[in-house]
């Protein structure tokens, strides 16, 4: 197949930034690299990476695009799916509009749902991810990620050999230890930096297609900081410490981190998808059965569309210990059903098993909510 | 003899408390009239003496004073200012002007647990103002108009349609008080469930402004299941509070 290797019409309306990443894009796909956007921490990834597919993330974090999404989809649905399915629509973001397949699995049901809808206009593939981790559950996840690997083949025309699926774990596996080595400087007491910039920097990596390049500096960045650790002198010192968990946060949602921050606490560890929920776990690269290996690894995410979910709070459970947490704040994006429901569990689980204080917020993408967003985050804060 | 000043700055009054480490020596309020940076420098300059050491803001306006030595949010400050008005109790609950809070304590008066509704207007200070315009009866007569009322079922959520769901009621012909007695009525319902999310226990503290009305304090009472207790000085609970962190922070500093 021809990839897709022009820039949209709407590019001269675009500020320099956007128009920048999609130059930026545009020479990757000059080079022959194709684009195959993801939504979603259960794609395994090391799939079209064995093909030299540069793997991008389409989960939007802006709430530009969904005024043109609400005039598709309903109001009162969770606005990373509005968002995202806005900039697929309006060809705003280069990652949607360079992407060669856009790849979705059956988590919650309103991105299921959505994914119908962007089929019409984008190629869409979407992989059975079962809701359970049962035996009979790996069985059918380990054929999806089998046949995900066949559909890449057929409909880029090439072979996936089971050495570079290796290959791809391998190099996978490096790129999460380094940034697991970035994130547990924050295991220091007091942390070396701030939450949101912390954030910051795993956010920007999913940027980032030279994973060679981005191990190096991450490995640089974490050096770094550790070299001018200075616990004495330290403005963060006596600082309460909270570990962030629920939705995908990001964008707009960093106003939570904010707020905490602002007043007082400091975010040591991000359970979430951006954080640990996604970079937490290796893939056994000396498999006997590789796919099995991928399989076992992706359908272990303790994502709260899995019922039950007990893989959350088993993370959790060990994060809260290995960063010497002192509360817990749960991110939920509006009208997210799956992690609004948990949170119940969530906060028995906090409050009742490990004895700390428990606050969730349920936010969207504007910033209409900032000031109360600050009183109650201070709120919090004070009662530590 | 030396003296904290807390100031609460809600969106609809300010009020003002001189606390001399043992009692409330004196207290003010004005309403904010959409100014609360002057309304605060009002209440400041009203209460302000040269005996006051340590100036503690706190509300939805508390960072809009200069002369502030601290700010603390509303939460913190009506649990202790509630705990110094009647100690023992379990939960707070206030009522306020644009938001509602409720707040479990520990049994030393320390926050453990809160709740905030700032995303509706209805179940606040303003569904009640609503009402009082609409029915034509000024706060201080709610009293009168809801004795031996019956109350109407008032259905709407949301306080623009619960404004002409009262029209039409009016329009039925049916009587003022029942209609104002089915408002509170829905009020303290709203305010009850929510409240109920943190599971209080023992006694129920009503701060803010509603809890001068006696009718308030009893339909929750009734929906809570639980004896609520109001104080004279409810109204001030958070700016209380306020000067009491003040005073700490004055001794903990010798
Ligand atoms: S929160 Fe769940 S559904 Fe959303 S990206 Fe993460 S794993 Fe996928
Ligand atoms: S935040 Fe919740 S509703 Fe939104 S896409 Fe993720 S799982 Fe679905």
């Amino acid at each position: 197949m021809k990839l897709i290797d022009t820039l949209p019409e709407v590019f001269e309306s675009f500020n320099e930034q956007r128009k920048n990443s999609f130059i930026t894009a545009l020479q990757m796909k000059e080079q022959g690299i194709p684009f195959v956007g993801v939504f979603c921490t259960y794609l395994p990834q090391e799939i079209p990476m064995a093909m030299g597919a540069a793997v991008v993330g389409l989960c939007s974090m802006s709430g530009e695009t969904i005024p043109d999404a609400e005039k598709d989809l309903p109001r009162n649905l969770c606005p990373l799916i509005k968002s995202s399915y806005g900039f697929a629509k309006t060809d705003k973001c280069p990652f949607f509009y360079f992407s060669d397949l856009i790849v979705g699995e059956t988590t919650c049901d309103g991105k299921k749902k959505m994914y119908e809808y962007l089929a019409e206009f984008k190629p869409v593939y979407v992989m059975e991810l079962p809701n359970s981790q049962s035996s009979d559950a790996l069985e059918l996840w380990k054929k999806e990620v089998i046949r995900f690997k066949e559909k890449l083949e057929q409909h880029f025309g090439t072979v996936i050999t089971e050495e570079q699926v290796r290959q791809a774990v391998r190099l996978k596996n490096a790129e999460r230890a380094a940034l697991r080595d970035f994130y547990s400087l924050m295991k220091l007491n007091p942390a070396p930096m701030l939450g949101q910039d912390l954030y910051k920097v795993l956010y920007g990596s999913t940027f980032k297609f030279d994973k060679e390049a981005l191990i190096k500096e991450m490995q640089e960045l974490t050096a770094k900081v550790r070299a001018e650790y200075d616990p004495q002198n330290s403005p963060l010192k006596g600082r309460p410490r909270v570990l962030v968990t629920g939705s995908p946060i990001g964008g707009v949602t960093e106003k939570v981190i904010r707020a905490l921050e602002d007043n007082g606490a400091q975010v040591v560890v991000f359970e979430n998808c951006s954080g640990a929920k996604s970079i937490d776990e290796d893939v056994d690269a000396d498999a006997a059965d590789i796919y099995d290996a991928l399989a076992r690894r992706y359908l272990n995410i303790g994502c709260s569309c899995m019922t039950p979910n007990p893989n959350r709070i088993r993370l959790m459970n060990r994060l809260i210990d290995e960063y010497q947490v002192d509360a817990v704040v749960e991110v939920i994006l509006q009208a997210c059903h799956t992690y609004n429901v948990e949170s119940l569990g969530i906060r028995r689980f906090v409050t009742g098993e490990k004895k700390l204080p428990y606050i969730s917020v349920e936010t969207d993408y504007s910033t209409s909510d900032t000031g109360q967003l600050n009183t109650r985050m201070a709120a919090f804060v004070e009662m530590i | 003899m030396s003296c904290a000043l807390g100031i609460d700055c809600g969106s609809t009054t300010v009020k003002g408390v001189l606390f001399d480490g043992e009692r409330v020596v004196k207290q003010e309020i004005v309403f904010t009239r959409a100014r609360p940076k002057e309304r605060m420098a009002e209440i400041y300059s009203r209460l302000y003496t040269p005996a006051v050491c340590c100036t503690v803001t706190t509300g939805y306006g508390r960072a809009l004073l200069p002369q502030a030595d601290k700010t603390v949010t509303e939460i913190t400050c009506h649990a202790r200012g509630a705990s110094f008005l009647h100690p023992h109790i379990g939960c707070v609950i206030d009522i306020g002007g644009q938001d509602c809070k409720a707040i479990s304590l520990d049994s030393l008066g320390f926050v453990s647990d809160f709740a905030m509704n700032d995303k509706c207007a209805a179940g606040t200070g303003r569904f009640v103002e609503m009402m009082c315009r609409i029915l034509d009866c000024p706060p201080d007569e709610i009293e009168r108009l809801v004795s031996g009322a019956s109350p109407v079922e008032i259905t709407s959520m949301c306080t623009v349609f619960a404004e002409s769901e009262i029209i039409s009621l009016l329009a039925d012909g049916c009587e003022r008080g029942d209609i104002a007695l089915g408002v509170i009525r829905s009020i303290c319902r709203r305010t009850a469930y929510f409240a109920q999310k943190l599971h209080p226990e023992g006694q129920v503290f009503f701060s803010g402004g509603l809890a001068g009305h006696e009718v308030f304090r009893r339909e929750l009472e009734g929906f809570l299941q639980l004896p609520v207790c109001v104080h004279e000085l409810s109204q001030y609970a958070g700016a209380i509070g306020a000067a009491l962190i003040g005073w700490e922070k004055l001794h903990r500093k010798g």
